[in-house]
């Protein structure tokens, strides 16, 4: 009997080790903290990073003389996904650091190499960003602040990623202090896309949409009278330039992003369900996102007076939110309510193009059922057909979206301007996060940008159909 | 061309290791001659494996003080194996040759860690070793040995109270007793024996209820006390080999739950009472969140595991001295750097073959005192192993205990080497008993006397 309960303690010793080496290693290696990393690097030459087609976006250049330089061919464009590979790294830079870090070149060669003292060649990475869509994301931010984040619904795939301002990571050990110093204000590092927490506006009205569905069967019935501003006690919502939409069903409300109706749906939405809805959107909860980021809040807690409630189901209140985060949430609306797990690692291959590994689209967990899904798809819809997303009417693929809004400080002037929106067609295979900070509305300034990447990947799926 | 060597080394020792771990299993089926040849080759392959290690580091420090070193070992080793098999001839080839590998394993590992600490052990080593070769000669002679329970429950407890009151404390935990300057015991280790006897001679006397709550008392006393001097690495031991023990002899499985229950409730009661308790748990349970502090030496030994992989880093390409206290509670996690995966899980697999051989020992004696003493000091060890590698690897929150016989620590490597010998020394009962059953059963009396004379 002892002699099989130590046996069997020793076997779990052995298998938990077995499972260490094989399966937990390559994360915890890959942990930044593990300055053992370092040691790596005096024996392989680090590997390249690449874009879905094969375009080089970063690689180490040696000298004669064997001084290795990281270069990036792409520069600010794709400055904060690809990241930087030296000053404690970040994006893929930092995600696949132990991949490029190993070579799985052919081991006779490898032999040689060592018996030579030669450093080895690490792998490369090939990423899921598309070349197009991130250079016309780009482009079309062009000087202003924000962030793009595109993804493919059905495998979650990230597309493009970009964050403004922006920064070359070629200059990295040259402008590192700067781009760290107090009199830099720009946080030219920070990835936007991930880090940056915002109010949502009226981009969160799809988030107050799908709690007021689930808790009224006949919420689409209700019709709404707007006479452009709403009075409760002593405060008073209003619409977006004081336009009074007069009497109107709910799927015209969320159309023309009525703020008086909205206002009207969170005075009667029950908190805690409402809460409840936010939970399973991951509001405060942990994303399944591969670089670093932040988490979202949703700060309505049942007994909130009549004021809040008004604001957080318009989207503004204390509710904040990353772009990557509505990108989730538009694309779980894509993929019939499952949200896939966001990754930007495709496959490992070794230098001379030999596969390695790949990922897998991993399934994450439905957000929503596919019903719920489809009366949202249609709710945004309307938003591109007859809203305030209309100057997307004419696309050649049909969309649905929702523009947002969303007053930041006291000076109601001044709004950031969002859109999320996705490809409806067979293949829902597009969706799309712009933020615009402090640029106005969504409908002027987010959507000519989400505009420029439907027709990117619009004519990207041409060209592959044509070949 | 070094840089070739050490790489090429950490697959040869990968082999060796592993073809040692399978002989340590397969030799045990082979009989006679065969099995003697086969204890052989393995010794063999421990030398091969030795100077493998040795000659990589030398390449490496380039420092020639080892090469003395390197000499002074494989005498030390080469003299333990033609002592023993010549003063005592049965003696039990597997368990000299683990004891030599771990030794053995043990001083490479130390050497690279630091070298001045690995003489310190060697010499340690050397006069314990001069001790332990009179232990089974002593276990043979002195047959009262059974019969002074009192005495180690007396002594043991004693120390330990000692340590509570007046031990160094290190970690928050208090083990040693400075006796000078730069000279430190730790009396648990040594309890650890003493308390194997106590157990088995109290229990091989009677497991009448009434005599059993009395054991399970003076027992109990011993746990508490190293709880409250913060020795829970230690106190688990005690407890499990005293359930173990006490089942196996009364062969009442209510006792072994009952305990086990009992445990239970401790642990929790230690979980919420003691600050240090759920520290090691938080640690354990999500040391990458609280990775600066408390988690911070078991996430350095998973990068240490980690880094290494299957093959290891190659002895002096990894930083094992970044894991604080590698020498001593982490010593398997720089053998899974450097060594590599399939190196650790031999010395697992090794460490597994010597607790399998000492648990088959104990079951052949059949003098109860024995029998229940060999098995005490073998679940020692078995467990010990089992909390420090479990500890190291993150399968269980760790307790900052030794690896017998690799860890540094002079009190830890003596009173290992004396647990090998004792049990040993039983080995050799056991043939005594078996020649006494034979020779009563054939042999006529006259004879019988002339035939022991002759054999002392």
């Amino acid at each position: 009997m002892v002699t099989y309960l130590f046996t069997g303690l020793f076997t779990l010793l052995i298998g938990y080790l077995v499972y260490f080496e094989g399966v937990l290693r390559v994360d915890v290696i890959n942990n930044p903290y593990n300055s053992r990393q370092e040691t790596f690097a005096e024996h392989v030459i680090r590997g390249k990073i690449l874009a879905s087609d094969g375009t080089v976006l970063a690689e180490t250049l040696v000298a004669p003389d064997g001084t290795e330089t990281r270069s990036y061919p792409y520069g600010a464009i794709f400055a904060h996904v690809v990241g930087y590979g030296s000053h404690g790294r970040s994006g893929v830079e930092a995600l696949g650091n132990f991949n490029l870090l190993t070579s799985n070149a052919f081991l006779p060669e490898r032999i040689t190499r060592e018996l030579k003292e030669e450093k080895n060649v690490g792998d490369n990475l090939v990423t899921t960003l598309d070349m197009d869509l991130q250079r016309a994301a780009f482009a079309a931010l062009g000087d202003q602040r924000g962030a793009v984040v595109a993804l493919e619904p059905s495998t979650g795939k990230i597309l493009c990623m970009v964050s403004k301002p922006d920064f070359d990571p070629n200059e990295i050990a040259s402008q590192w202090e700067h781009w760290n110093s107090l009199e830099s204000q720009d946080s030219v590092l920070y990835n936007r896309a991930t880090q940056g927490l915002y109010a949502p506006g009226s981009v969160f009205k799809v988030v107050t949409l799908l709690a007021y569905l689930r808790e009224n069967p006949e919420a689409e019935e209700t019709t709404f009278s707007c006479s452009g501003s709403l009075t409760q006690g002593e405060y008073t919502i209003s619409c977006y330039g004081k336009k009074a939409h007069g009497t109107q069903s709910l799927q015209k409300a969320f159309a023309n992003s009525c703020n008086t109706a909205f206002s009207q749906i969170g005075l009667e939405l029950d908190l805690t369900a409402f809460s409840r809805t936010c939970d399973g959107l991951l509001f405060g909860k942990e994303l399944p996102v591969p670089i670093p980021y932040s988490i979202s809040s949703f700060a309505l807690k049942p007994g909130a007076g009549d004021h809040e409630r008004m604001m957080t189901a318009m989207g503004q209140g204390q509710t904040m939110v990353s772009p990557m985060h509505m990108a989730l949430i538009t694309s779980s609306i894509a993929n019939h309510g499952v949200l896939m797990e966001p990754y930007l690692i495709d496959r490992v291959e070794n230098y001379t193009g030999e596969l390695v590994r790949t990922w897998k689209p991993r399934v994450y967990g439905a957000l929503m059922t596919d019903m719920e899904s489809q009366k949202l798809t249609e709710y945004m819809e309307q938003v591109v057909e007859e809203g305030t997303a209309k100057s997307l009417k004419n696309l050649p693929i049909s969309v649905a979206g929702k523009t947002g809004s969303a007053e930041y400080s006291s000076d109601k002037s001044k709004s950031h301007a969002w859109f999320i929106g996705f490809t409806t067609e067979e293949e829902r295979d597009l969706a799309v996060c712009v933020l615009v900070e402090g640029a106005g509305s969504g409908g002027e300034h987010a959507v000519p940008i989400a505009r420029v990447l439907f027709e990117a990947y619009y004519s990207g799926r041409r060209d592959s159909e044509n070949d | 061309m070094t840089n070739l060597i050490v790489e090429l080394s950490k697959y040869g020792l990968a082999i060796l290791a592993a073809l040692y771990t399978l002989m340590s299993f397969f030799i045990l089926k082979q009989k006679g001659a065969g099995q003697e040849k086969g204890f052989g080759l393995q010794r063999v392959i421990l030398f091969f494996l030795h100077f493998l290690a040795y000659a990589v580091m030398y390449l490496q420090a380039e420092n020639d003080k080892l090469l003395v070193f390197y000499v002074a070992q494989v005498l030390l080793v080469s003299l333990v194996q033609i002592l023993f098999q010549a003063v005592y001839p049965g003696t039990n080839r597997l368990v000299l040759n683990n004891m030599c590998f771990l030794l053995s394993v043990g001083f490479i590992v130390l050497t690279r860690l630091s070298y001045d600490g690995a003489v310190k052990q060697f010499q340690i080593a050397l006069a314990s070793l001069l001790v332990c070769f009179f232990v089974p000669f002593l276990i043979r002679k002195l047959g009262f040995l059974s019969r002074i329970s009192w005495l180690y429950g007396g002594v043991g407890l004693f120390l330990l109270v000692m340590v509570m009151l007046f031990g160094k404390n290190s970690n928050g935990a208090k083990l040693a007793l400075s006796l000078g300057n730069n000279f430190a015991l730790q009396p648990s280790e040594f309890v650890k024996i003493l308390f194997a006897l106590f157990t088995a001679s109290r229990l091989a006397k009677s497991t009448a209820l009434w005599d059993v709550a009395v054991t399970s008392l003076v027992a109990g006393a011993h746990v508490v006390i190293l709880v409250l001097s913060k020795d829970l690495g230690g106190a688990l031991i005690f407890f499990v080999m005293y359930l173990i023990v006490l089942y196996v002899a009364a062969k009442r499985p209510l006792y072994l739950f009952g305990g086990l229950a009992a445990g239970c409730v401790a642990s929790f009661v230690a979980y919420q009472l003691f600050a240090h308790v759920r520290v090691r748990v938080l640690a354990w349970s999500d040391p990458f969140s609280y990775i600066d502090k408390e988690g911070y030496q078991i996430t350095q030994s998973l990068f240490a595991i980690g880094t290494g992989g299957w093959f290891g880093m190659g002895l002096f390409q990894g930083t094992p001295n970044k894991i604080p206290y590698v020498e001593q509670d982490f010593v398997f996690s720089a053998v899974a750097e450097e060594l590599g995966g399939i190196f650790a899980i031999c010395l697992i697999l090794v460490c597994l073959s010597s607790f399998l051989m000492f648990v088959n020992i104990a079951m052949q004696l059949r003098e109860p005192f024995y029998r229940l003493a060999a098995l005490g000091l073998g679940t020692l060890y078995g467990f010990q192993v089992f909390l420090t590698i479990g500890g190291g690897i993150k399968c269980i929150p760790s307790t900052g205990v030794t690896l017998p016989l690799v860890s540094y620590g002079g009190s830890s490597l003596l009173a290992s080497l004396l647990s090998f010998s004792i049990i040993q020394g039983m080995y050799l009962l056991r043939e005594d008993e078996e020649t006494k059953i034979e020779k009563e059963k054939r042999v006529p009396k006259r004879e019988k006397t002339k035939k022991i004379k002759k054999e002392s």
